[in-house]
């Protein structure tokens, strides 16, 4: 197991390279530079500008500078935010995003569990109907319209919670992380009723059951360790989407999380904070498939036993 | 010989179940009737979809509007219909594409394991982590803004998550027996993969393709929105809902009929996509 | 199962209901006297002599003040700095004298060599400060700030001594002072900024609220990314007496749907610009907050005129004729905005076009027909190229309507993620553009020097010899009356020649809590926060 996660980390520094050079060349490809705006800017200006951010250099120098300090840890200065530092964005913005993230996945595994593992034990009845539609129906809503809907009717209507903000009052995290969370609930009850019913029409289910095992036992022992297979295999992507997907959510509310930022230094072409971004990113989704990876091993004896074998 | 005789018959088996589930039929049915009024929408629409009434403006839905006008006293009825025509195809091309790629990705790479596995799955991550809105606005650049632009687009991101979701049922199927046998027959690996493997994994496959499909709707706003796709007055579901977002409070309806049809279709294709994850496995005969 | 889920429900109602205070933070802010606006965007930064933007300015009203102020409610030059000053018969040198009790946020005082050092730091090319135009009225700062000359003591502002500040402009610059409370032109603390960089650094860490000094009403409180910037009053300003808020939070809210939500559920005091939709029903049902009033910006269309057909003056004049531009701002905007025929918005000062773009179809289609494309036969198909953005969509979309009907010809449109938007203009690539101009300062110079053959933001390839003598004519001229008639006359020719077509004036459309007073609106959505205070609104019921 140990062999398998150190070859995986060998893995991600050729990943991570990759993701750099492709990016760092994207982005000075991509039309329009940081400094076009309504207003143009004075040649004078805009050359003073390029000097001040090793944009004047030529394209191969500026990737090995980056590269160089970026070995430093020092992913350099924003272009747009001039007195921060990538570092500092990062260190600002990703504790939000990652407790918005943890709530939202949070919601989307009770409740996407329950409603799968509910609706699979009597398919095609009434319960499996009604969690599965309602699932259905957080699918068809997506965050930009199930976050104002729920401001409308808890916060406007009702007021029962606040309309926005993080971290200001004890409730105010509520709505966002269900918003977030509730497309995951769906896409994770629809899996796991897949999965589960899968797991219940195999032959070892059947001679559990003959064994005479009992349905309770049956069930959230051995049917829903398969049912989780398949949503472990989502949950990497499903956490690294939340992360990045949280853009949507974290301006309806006023959240001041990572996702907001990485949307912004596209649309503003801020190269340092996109690649910064993206690298921190790339480490994620490297960190999160990885474990996704294990659970997948965990949950699976057989494949244990391959891959002790194996490496 | 034998095996495509035995390959029809079981073809023909699934039919059989499909037609005795009734939701799946009706889910069937509604696609059906989605897909021809789409078709026909130039010949049958009531209105033009982009001449304005300006004097009408936002009107809630009458007998001449049957869902109501928006603010340039344009049909909404007529836009919803010219709406599917876009949003129909792309949900369905796009998914094929994301399904083709990320079906075949997923399971050579879970049934090769090794290098090879490795070797895919890193690839994935690599594109998992470009920043997508940079990679969609150089892509438009480059190409310029094509339908067909739109559809690879779409394609390319949403088949990575397909591909690792197919290896990983793949990784536990290919110690079962009858992987253990095909192999011991001497069947080749591509046989395997497509004749044993993707079959099995068409569960988990139906369901995530039916989520896909409404998600890539809605996606098609936000690419129409960094300037790849439709361009107005030309509309689609997901620009209808985006912006009917806005007013929501104003004038619900042009919210509520949008998001209706889409639920609609969501709903035909969940029932479609068990109806047929039933129909296909091949262990449900006995039920 | 269900009556479990019930239970559950209601217990978290409850918990719901117990942490929920009633009181908004708008009824709590009316308490302590805290100010809460939304503000738009997340600042890129506060430092005065590099920030372009509107939001940041909202927030340097606040933290720096200049030699002289305006009065939000009259927009008319009041001291700031500087107690009083005197400006020579010629207009080319003024003399500024400093209150002796002007001080900086860390107790030190406020002398003419910190206005000379800050003017010098604003104007070093390597700080990149894109107003630096602001100062090129003053003897030899355009050739200082472009690096021609590298002694500062060459360029025409001195202290005379520690409170009088003598400025010497190398011509005319009849609005001078209106430039002088511009932020490019705003002190900045000497020391703070040479310990954390060299004057030329851009982004140091200055401006950070713990390093933070400024010499306006309010100073640095905290600034929290994408959350909030919190300002508090400042005990050593010279006017603290008058200053009656405790604290001033600006939140960056990128969508004004969530600003308006945030409104109206009692977090915020002011927001600046209300959803179209929206702006009917507080119209209607809540006039008493709601404020709409003009503002110094025109939108407007840019032809290419590089580019055939819209080479040709006909072609163009033709289009520019045929829109109603009054349909537009009734149906569409639908902000109270006022249809634009000229570029220059009228204005106080009594600057008013003399001309006026004709609206006329019939007009519009003979002028078509000369051009050569009779009834829009064979005309190339346009597009129309903007941002994406649902305002802009929607008046493209009338627009080309418009022209279908009148002219019968069919334009595309195209929108594009805003820096292609850019630099699709940047290298002419395009028909027909999207733009707006809002004034830096109250002058007509300020808009009618973008379409000068060599500005940078003229984008339109439009070039006419008689409007740059005009307007070099009106630089050289000190009378305003005299100055008006040439900027007329110059202004005349633009909306002959048509390579813009100009749409509409802009309006603020504002909500602002009854709560709040003293808080004044104008056409320069210049803010003033001196003399802004909160009074409880004591009503039985804040609601219906």
């Amino acid at each position: 197991m140990w062999l398998f996660i150190l070859k995986r980390i060998a893995q991600a520094i050729p990943v991570m390279l990759i993701v750099i050079t492709v990016t760092f060349f994207m982005v000075r490809a991509a039309p329009g530079g940081p400094f076009d705006d309504e207003r143009d800017v004075p040649p004078e200006v805009l050359k003073n500008l390029n000097a001040r951010y090793n944009l004047d250099a030529s394209v191969w120098q500026q990737y090995t500078d980056y590269l160089l300090n970026l070995m430093h840890g020092d992913f350099g200065p924003s272009f747009k935010y001039t007195n921060r530092t990538i570092n500092e964005m990062i260190g600002f913005g990703f504790p939000v995003t990652l407790e918005l993230s943890f709530y939202a996945m949070l919601f989307a595994m009770c409740v996407g569990l329950l409603a799968g593992v509910v609706s699979a034990l009597k398919p095609n009845t009434w319960q499996d109907y009604i969690p599965m539609s309602t699932a259905m129906l957080g699918i068809c809503l997506p965050s930009f319209v199930l976050g104002p809907l729920l401001i409308l009717v808890f916060g406007i209507w009702l007021e029962y919670l606040p309309v926005s903000g993080w971290g200001y009052t004890a409730t105010d995290k509520i709505l966002p992380s269900i918003t977030l969370g509730s497309t995951y609930a769906a896409y994770i009850a629809r899996i796991s009723r897949g999965g589960m019913l899968d797991v219940l029409s195999q032959d070892y289910i059947r001679t559990a059951r003959a064994k005479g095992l009992s349905s309770f036992r049956i069930v959230w022992v051995h049917a829903l360790r398969g049912a989780l297979t398949p949503v472990v295999s989502f949950l990497g992507p499903a956490m690294a989407g939340l992360l990045a997907g949280s853009f949507v959510v974290e301006s309806i509310f006023q959240i001041p999380g990572l996702g907001r930022y990485y949307i912004q230094a596209a649309f503003n072409r801020d190269y340092t904070m996109i690649l910064g971004f993206t690298i921190f990113y790339a480490g994620l989704i490297v960190g999160f498939n990885l474990i996704a990876d294990i659970l997948l091993v965990w949950l699976n004896p057989r494949l244990r036993h391959q891959l002790a074998s194996n490496t | 010989m034998e095996q495509i005789e035995k390959g029809t018959s079981l073809t023909q088996d699934a039919f059989r179940r499909l037609r005795k589930n009734r939701m799946a039929m009706a889910g069937l049915g509604i696609l059906v009737c989605l897909v021809i009024v789409a078709l026909l929408t130039p010949f049958i629409a009531p209105y033009s979809y982009e001449a304005q009434n300006l004097d009408l403006g936002a009107s809630p839905p009458s007998a001449a509007h049957w869902l109501g006008t928006d603010i340039f006293g344009r049909d909404q009825l007529t836009r919803i219909m010219y709406g599917s025509r876009i949003s129909l195809m792309v949900g369905f091309i796009a998914t094929a594409v994301a399904l083709i790629i990320g079906v075949l990705w997923g399971a050579t790479a879970g049934y090769l394991g090794g290098r090879t596995d490795a070797l895919m799955m890193r690839t994935v991550d690599v594109l998992y982590a470009l920043p997508f809105t940079i990679f969609i606005i150089l892509l438009t650049v480059i190409f310029g803004s094509s339908m067909l632009l739109l559809f690879l687009a779409i394609g390319a991101v949403e088949w990575l998550t397909m591909a690792r979701i197919v290896r990983g049922q793949v990784l536990s199927l290919k110690q079962q027996e009858f992987v253990e046998a095909a192999i011991a027959l001497g069947l080749s690996p591509w046989k395997i993969i497509v004749r044993h493997l993707i079959p099995n994994t068409l569960g988990p496959v139906i369901v995530y393709t039916t989520l896909t499909i409404p998600s890539v709707i809605l996606l098609e706003s936000f690419l129409s929105f960094l300037g790849l796709g439709i361009q107005p007055p030309e509309s689609s579901w997901g620009s209808l809902i985006s912006d009917g977002v806005e007013s929501m409070e104003e004038y619900p309806w042009l919210l509520i009929f949008p998001a209706l049809t889409l639920s609609i279709t969501l709903f035909a294709l969940n029932f479609l996509g068990d109806g047929l994850r039933d129909a296909l496995d091949p262990r449900a005969s006995g039920d | 199962m269900a009556k479990k889920l019930t239970c559950w429900l209601l217990l978290a109602g409850a918990l719901v209901g117990c942490f929920h205070d009633n009181r908004t933070a708008v009824e709590l802010g009316n308490e302590r006297q805290i100010l809460h606006i939304g503000n738009g965007s997340e600042p890129s930064d506060i430092d005065p002599h590099i920030t372009t933007g509107v939001p940041e300015n909202h927030i340097q009203l606040a933290l720096f003040e200049g030699l002289v102020s305006k009065s939000s409610a009259t927009l008319e030059i009041v001291p700031g700095v500087a107690e009083s000053w005197e400006v020579a018969e010629d207009g080319l040198s003024y003399v500024f004298h400093l209150r002796k009790d002007a001080r900086w946020s860390n107790g030190d005082s406020l002398v003419a060599d910190d206005f000379v050092w800050s003017w010098y730091r604003a104007l070093l090319p390597s700080l990149g400060n894109q107003y630096a135009y602001a100062f090129y009225g003053i003897k030899n700062a355009e050739r200082f700030n472009k690096g021609e000359i590298s002694d500062f003591s060459l360029v025409g502002v001195k202290a005379s001594d520690q409170y009088t500040l003598t400025v010497e402009l190398s011509r005319p610059v009849p609005y001078f002072l209106e430039l002088l409370d511009h932020h490019s032109m705003d002190p900045v603390h000497r020391t703070t900024i040479e310990r954390f960089g060299a004057p030329g650094d851009r982004g140091t860490a200055w401006t950070k609220p713990e390093n933070f000094v400024g010499n306006g009403p309010f100073m640095m409180k905290e600034w929290v990314p994408n959350k909030v910037v919190a300002v508090e009053k400042n005990p050593y300003y010279w006017d603290a007496q008058s200053v009656k808020l405790q604290e001033i939070h600006f939140y960056p809210i990128d969508k004004s749907t969530t600003e308006e939500r945030m409104f109206r559920a009692g977090q915020l005091h002011i927001i600046r610009q209300l959803p179209t939709d929206k702006i009917e029903t507080y119209k209607t049902q809540y006039p008493d907050v709601y404020r709409f009033y003009p503002n110094f910006t025109t939108y407007f269309y840019r032809f290419n005129t590089r580019r055939p057909p819209l080479n040709d003056q006909r072609v163009r004049q033709a289009l520019a004729y045929a829109i109603d531009r009054q349909q537009i701002v009734e149906r569409v905007t639908r902000g109270g905005q006022a249809p634009a025929k000229s570029f220059v918005p009228p204005m106080q000062t009594g600057y008013r076009s003399s001309t006026a773009m004709p609206e006329d179809v019939e007009l519009a289609r003979r002028l078509l027909a000369e051009a050569g494309y009779p009834d829009g036969k064979n005309f190339p198909p346009l597009t129309i190229l903007y941002n994406t953005d649902e305002d802009h969509q929607k008046i493209a979309l009338v627009i080309q309507q418009m022209w279908k009907k009148a002219l019968n010809i069919q334009v595309k449109l195209e929108n594009q993620e805003w820096k292609v938007f850019f630099a699709s203009q940047r290298t002419g690539n395009y028909d027909i553009v999207r733009g707006s101009w809002a004034g830096d300062f109250y002058d007509p110079q300020n808009f009618l020097d973008v379409f000068r053959a060599n500005n940078g933001n003229n984008r339109t390839g439009w070039a006419n010899a008689e409007y740059e003598a005009l307007m070099q004519e009106a630089e050289q001229t000190r009378e305003q009356s005299e100055r008006y008639a040439l900027f007329q006359r110059a202004e005349a020719i633009l909306l002959q020649e048509a390579p813009i077509l100009p749409i509409y004036t802009y309006t603020s459309n504002a909500l602002v809590a009854e709560s709040v007073k003293e808080w004044h609106n104008n056409i320069m959505d210049y803010w003033s926060y001196k003399h802004v205070y909160l009074e409880p609104v004591t009503r039985s019921s804040e609601r219906d």
